[in-house]
């Protein structure tokens, strides 16, 4: 397996409270599709995070492209970001910038030159079905749309993992459905999917899925599949 | 350029308009007194640097004798012995009508009138001025009369220069001062500008941009703020200084007047707004990056 994602033994403690995540260990391979469930408080977000790299675990290995990141320099930390797509559950959105420049602020952060820009935002806007609405700010978007330039904006930079924290919780089945849909293009296209989610419904619709569940700060592996090495190829 | 250059992209990512908020008027209020204090210590400087000059090495001896026949022997001696010393440039009695003119604010004509005898006076000029020049002075003068007084002229004036001098330095911590006091309001500035702009920063860092990137952002709109308000503070304040300098000119003071501008003192007074944008710009780049620094 060729492994993207590794966490160790990771413990995550928020001041002096009790560890809201504790001894949490699974693989991910490059090009996995993966849910996490679990009830709220669970720890889905705070694992979400130190996925994304907004949070340092307060113990553990984390290992992100082959990286320690757990160790890393704070300034190197920017240029691993910019290999990971994320959608929150309310888009976060820039609210006083166009869908356009919304999708294309990856680019921007990322020193592209703005001739090289347009092409790809347009393509963008096209692939997720807004290209008349590129100049509208996000408040005139409807929240299906507004989630769409968020996932846009996401994977403009061609990510090597995709993380999407309750992409569906503020819109209707039929968009949730629609948005399940893009993930699974983008992850036939090789990016690893890692989607946090309330909706069981959801993981019916891809074939593939690796389920991830978190039971009070544990993630529960009763297969082994997310360990590693994983105790069955199969499941990966 | 890369402190202050931003692309018409990242330009839009602060929404707010240049000139929102206090900042420009505040920085503008900082530059007026700051260049109204560093305009006053430079001219006080050059009144100083010039009295000290004029100062420097000029002596009056005055000889008070009432005979007037031996009052004149005395002073055509005295002439001819300092003349002889080296380190005399230029020495000459000071005719009677300046002396009636010079007393005549104190005794009026009707006292000058009467029969009063008045000190001859000898101006001295001395090539070098150092304590062992005066002395060969004085001793020469009392070789010929005990009675001749000696006055330095830097004794005279020695407290007022003095006085200028000290309020050139008190100028010149006045400009330090609003200095320190501009980048404070800056970095009050940054700060409140951080926390609005937190949504969008946290956006920025997500999709991986870098501290030095965010506070680019800052950087150069601040700076642009300053600008806007430095040219303004400066333009006010020259046309204070040309008001001060045209009611200076009515006086007719030679003191007053001395106190002056020269070029160069002119080009350190335009050079302020630049000198107030780098000193913001810097300000405002290290209080984001700090602040960017508690975050991971």
């Amino acid at each position: 397996m060729n492994a993207i994602v590794q966490f160790e033994n990771v413990g995550l403690r928020y001041g002096t409270g009790a560890e809201t995540l504790s001894d949490v260990s699974f693989t991910l391979a490059r090009g996995g599709f993966y849910f996490l469930t679990g009830a709220s408080g669970a720890g889905k977000t705070s694992l979400l995070k130190m996925l994304y790299l907004t949070q340092r675990p307060s113990r553990g290995l984390i290992r992100l492209f082959g990286d320690d990141m757990v160790t890393m320099a704070r300034d190197r930390l920017p240029l691993f970001r910019r290999r990971i797509g994320v959608v929150f559950q309310d888009f976060r959105l820039v609210a006083h910038l166009s869908a356009f420049d919304n999708i294309a602020l990856p680019l921007r952060v990322a020193g592209t030159e703005e001739r090289d820009i347009e092409k790809p935002v347009n393509e963008m806007l096209a692939w997720v079905g807004l290209s008349d609405r590129a100049t509208a700010r996000p408040a005139t978007l409807s929240g299906g749309e507004q989630q769409r330039v968020a996932i846009a904006r996401a994977v403009i930079g061609r990510p090597d993992i995709l993380v999407a924290d309750e992409p569906t919780g503020n819109v209707d089945p039929e968009m949730a459905a629609r948005l399940l849909h893009l993930f699974d293009g983008l992850n036939r296209l090789g990016t690893t999917v890692v989607v946090a989610t309330h909706d069981l419904h959801l993981l019916s619709r891809i074939g593939n899925a690796t389920m991830m569940h978190l039971d009070n700060g544990r993630l529960s592996d009763p297969t082994g599949a997310l360990r590693y090495p994983p105790r069955s190829d199969r499941a990966i | 350029m890369a402190l202050f250059s931003a692309s018409p992209a990242d330009q839009r990512l602060l929404p707010e308009g240049r000139l929102a908020g206090p900042m420009p008027w505040v920085i503008a209020i900082m530059m007026v007194l700051t260049v109204l204090a560093a305009a006053a210590g430079l001219a006080l400087g050059n009144a100083a640097s010039l009295m000290e000059r004029d100062l420097e090495g000029r002596l009056t001896i005055q000889i008070a004798e009432p005979e007037a026949a031996l009052r004149e022997s005395l002073t055509a001696r005295i002439l001819t012995e300092v003349r002889n010393l080296s380190a005399v440039g230029r020495a000459a009695v000071v005719p009677e009508q300046e002396i009636v003119a010079l007393l005549d604010p104190w005794l009026g004509k009707d006292g000058l009138e009467a029969d009063l005898p008045l000190p001859a006076m000898i101006d001295i000029e001395m090539i070098r001025a150092a304590p062992q020049d005066i002395a060969s002075v004085k001793n020469a003068v009392q070789s010929i009369s005990t009675t001749a007084r000696i006055d330095p002229h830097s004794q005279w004036l020695g407290p007022l220069s003095g006085l200028i001098t000290s309020l050139k330095w008190l100028t010149l911590l006045l400009v330090v001062l609003m200095t320190v006091a501009t980048s404070a309001t800056v970095v009050l500035s940054a700060r409140a500008a951080l926390n609005t702009h937190l949504p969008t920063i946290e956006i920025m860092h997500l999709l991986g941009a870098t501290d030095v990137q965010v506070a680019r952002l800052f950087q150069r709109r601040i700076a642009l703020d300053a600008l806007f308000g430095g040219v303004v503070g400066l333009l006010i304040a020259l046309i204070i200084i040309a008001l001060i300098g045209q009611r200076v000119g009515a006086i007719g003071s030679d003191l007053l007047g001395s106190a002056r501008l020269d070029w160069m003192g002119w080009a350190a007074i335009a050079t302020l707004p630049l000198f107030g944008v780098i000193v913001s710009t810097l300000a405002a780049r290290f209080t984001v990056l700090r602040a960017l620094r508690q975050s991971l």
